[in-house]
């Protein structure tokens, strides 16, 4: 190995390790793009129709804490606005169904919820943090994502919600 | 010579190789109560106490939250 040999193959193994460090974006959902169909993605449980609502697409975990802070405020949209053509649809990444059920038992809602038990989802979106959503239009294109879940969030969010549900 | 330095960059990329990201989704193991250092809020408050009598500082103990990396 001469010099030259021995330098590329150093910057190469440090453009590696720059390249691992350096994948953070926040979602591989972005604004513009349309909602891929998600029967093809082995969901666990009934998916609601879809077609011309807007959806508040969101992945959450029964181990999340902001996720469960999140969950009466999602329950109070679905019941506000589900007449208007909305829906919020839970898409759970537990690992295994029973803590999904165990959850749902304490903090029952009225929203459809499905689990994304093989994580195909979940990867496909490639989220950066628990939870993280997504707001569809009417037209099945991804309008918003948003990271996480704190109490300020909610009434920005219902805002964009019933900004989009006016639309035609 | 070029052995060694053969084996040299071998041995500084061996780490890469056992390195993996935890994906945002996979943290429920992390997220779980076993999973804390300390299970018991009163011992917690009680060493942080002293730490703040003894240091005259407190805090600086990592994040809130559980191992899951939540917002």
């Amino acid at each position: 190995m001469n010099r030259r040999t021995f330098i590329h193959s150093t910057s190469a193994l440090l453009g590696s390790l720059a390249a691992a460090v350096s994948t953070s974006s926040f979602a591989a959902w972005r604004q513009g793009m349309a909602l891929p169909d998600l029967s093809a993605f082995g969901l666990e449980g009934t998916l609601p129709k879809l077609k011309g609502k807007v959806v508040y697409l969101d992945f959450w975990a029964s181990w999340c804490a902001p996720c469960k802070a999140s969950f009466p405020v999602l329950n109070g949209w679905q019941q506000q606005l589900a007449g208007k053509g909305f829906t919020v649809l839970a898409v759970s990444v537990d690992e295994t169904a029973q803590a999904m059920q165990g959850f749902l038992k304490k903090n029952s809602v009225s929203f459809p919820v499905v689990r994304d038990a093989e994580h195909k989802l979940v990867a496909a979106a490639d989220v950066s943090t628990m939870p993280s959503s997504f707001l569809i239009d009417r037209k099945g294109g991804v309008r918003l994502a948003h990271t996480g879940f704190h109490a300020k969030d909610a009434a920005p969010l219902e805002a964009q919600i019933k900004s989009l549900l006016a639309e035609s | 010579m070029k052995t060694i330095r053969l084996l040299l960059c071998l041995a500084a990329a061996s780490p890469l190789m056992s390195c993996t990201h935890v994906k945002p989704w996979e943290r429920g193991h992390l997220a779980d109560y076993t999973m804390r250092p300390a299970r018991d809020p009163l011992t917690d408050s009680i060493s942080e106490h002293v730490w703040f009598t003894r240091e005259a500082f407190a805090g600086g103990r990592g994040v809130g939250g559980g191992g899951c990396g939540c917002n």
